[in-house]
């Protein structure tokens, strides 16, 4: 898997009005990487995510995964949003299964895979349950089973854990964490939330706003065996604070 | 006694602490208050008739037959007209929820039309039609078509764009939107958009028996007027509301059984 991304700009509107939202994003990512695009709100992050899975089109660059362009929305790309990430009237084992139906797989296979990709998010005692049953914690964990289940090269993540409590996003993060360390997984994450980027990911690209571009890109290297351990070590919070200061600079002109 | 009081006392609070329980004594209080200012006969039993006399006209329209026929004409014109109504608005309203280009094309119409009173159309209807049953059907289709393809139309505009384009990240086609996301996420709004515009359709069915008809239930309430059989007009209010009652309540039980999700 290479995801290729060269000089990609997106303007929303015409004319006058045009406004540009992201100004010539270039990166690339490998397979087995967790990138994430750290930024605050109005620097395109989301938008970004969206040209990659497909649901977008760039206004000028060229995105590709294995050198074939990105056009349209694949199931090789799969995506987990911040919210309605489920389907209401489904069962969490049929939001699982969703995907391989509309990929008419056969019947075996799908209770195979779904059974399976249940038990890797822990969530096999609640196959039969509502979302609306569900917590928002074990809500996302249904939908990246569901993203997983569909076996996509690269798993794109948009604020999957911005809508839940802090306990929550806590034990999230050390899921997907151990979720990655398990099955190699390629994982594109977008937040705003420094700690979350700095815990998770192994490359980090800092999003300026206004308009979306990349004024840094780091490289994180620590011990990721004790998440809990991790988030209260001193060089991680000294980390974590110079992050934060730079983000502020970035934000300045507005305030 | 206070041994076989209490629970008594206690039933009937957690009698009364039932949802449907305050409904219903209100509807008992209605039902005593009118059997007691008839009885009282403070009023004059022409325009006032007492629940027994309306009890009795019932009697007398079922052993004649003349209710059930009455029942069975006006609930076919509205089946007929309604689920015409209800066949059209779907597709309809499904179009104009998901292509912006049909939605800016018809909307304007539509609610254009849809202020238009659809008694208003009656004169119409009955020079293109005539008096049969064809002008009644199509009095309630075009009176509730456009109520009930609006208010799809915006079931379909408030579908979350994240549960569609997570099909499409999923390996779904745009084909396979409209049956696997879009219909069963718009199911429970359908139904109540459906179970509140048959109201409608009552209405409009007893309008159009005002004007003309052999039988039906607002024809017979308009004979009873010529004869001033205020008893009969009464009875066919009444059981023009319990039948509305009954579908109203055959909808939420199909939204309860089929989309209980949404609940």
């Amino acid at each position: 898997m290479e995801l290729c991304l060269d000089q990609v700009s997106k303007s929303f509107g015409e004319g006058r009005k045009a406004s540009l939202v992201l100004d010539r994003i270039s990166f690339t990512m490998q397979t087995g990487q967790f990138v994430a695009f750290l930024g605050s709100s109005g620097s395109g992050k989301s938008t970004l995510m969206r040209l990659v899975a497909g649901l977008d089109q760039p206004s000028s660059g060229s995105l590709s995964l294995n050198g074939q362009p990105i056009r349209k929305p694949s199931a090789e790309r799969g995506m987990v949003f911040q919210k309605y990430s489920l389907y209401p009237w489904l069962t969490a084992a049929q939001n699982v299964a969703f995907g391989l139906e509309l990929q008419r797989l056969d019947k075996q296979e799908i209770r195979d895979r779904t059974a399976f990709f249940l038990q890797v998010v822990g969530l096999s005692d609640w196959a039969a349950c509502l979302p609306r049953q569900l917590s928002g914690g074990m809500q996302q964990r249904v939908a990246i089973a569901r993203a997983l289940a569909a076996k996509p090269q690269l798993l794109l993540l948009d604020e999957p854990f911005g809508a839940l409590d802090l306990q929550i996003r806590e034990s999230m993060q050390e899921f997907l964490h151990d979720l990655w360390c398990r099955t190699g997984l390629s994982i594109l994450l977008i937040t705003h939330d420094i700690e979350e980027a700095l815990l998770l990911a192994q490359q980090i690209h800092i999003l300026a706003p206004r308009p979306g571009r990349i004024v840094r890109s780091l490289v994180v290297e620590h011990d990721g065996s004790d998440l809990a351990g991790l988030r209260l070590s001193r060089p991680f919070l000294n980390q974590r604070q110079a992050l934060a200061a730079e983000m502020r600079q970035l934000d300045r002109p507005l305030a | 006694m206070p041994s076989l009081n209490l629970p008594l006392k206690r039933q009937l609070q957690t009698l009364l602490l039932k949802p449907w329980a305050l409904g219903l004594s209100g509807l008992i209080l209605l039902f005593g208050l009118w059997a007691a200012v008839a009885a009282a006969a403070v009023v004059d039993p022409l325009f006032l008739p007492s629940p027994w006399a309306v009890l009795a006209a019932g009697q007398q329209e079922l052993a004649a037959g003349q209710l059930w026929t009455d029942i069975a004409a006006s609930l076919m014109r509205v089946l007929g007209g309604f689920g015409l109504s209800a066949l059209v608005a779907l597709p309809l309203g499904i179009a104009m929820g998901s292509s912006t280009t049909i939605c800016r094309l018809l909307e304007p119409l539509l609610a254009l039309l849809r202020y238009m009173p659809a008694p208003a159309f009656i004169p119409l209807l009955i020079i293109y039609f005539g008096l049969g049953e064809l002008p009644k059907i199509l009095l309630i289709f075009i009176g509730t078509l456009f109520f009930n393809a609006l208010m799809i139309m915006d079931a379909v505009k408030f579908v979350p764009p994240e549960l569609l384009e997570t099909a499409l990240t999923l390996g779904g086609h745009r084909s396979d939107l409209l049956t696997r996301v879009i219909a069963p996420c718009i199911a429970p709004q359908v139904l109540d958009a459906y179970r509140i515009n048959m109201a409608a359709a009552w209405n409009l069915v007893i309008v159009a028996e005002l004007v003309a008809a052999d039988a039906g239930l607002g024809k017979r309430i308009s004979l009873a007027q010529r004869f001033l059989r205020t008893d009969q007009i009464f009875l066919g209010l009444i059981v023009i509301g319990l039948i509305g009652l009954l579908i109203d309540l055959g909808f939420r039980f199909l939204m309860r059984r089929s989309c209980a999700w949404a609940n």
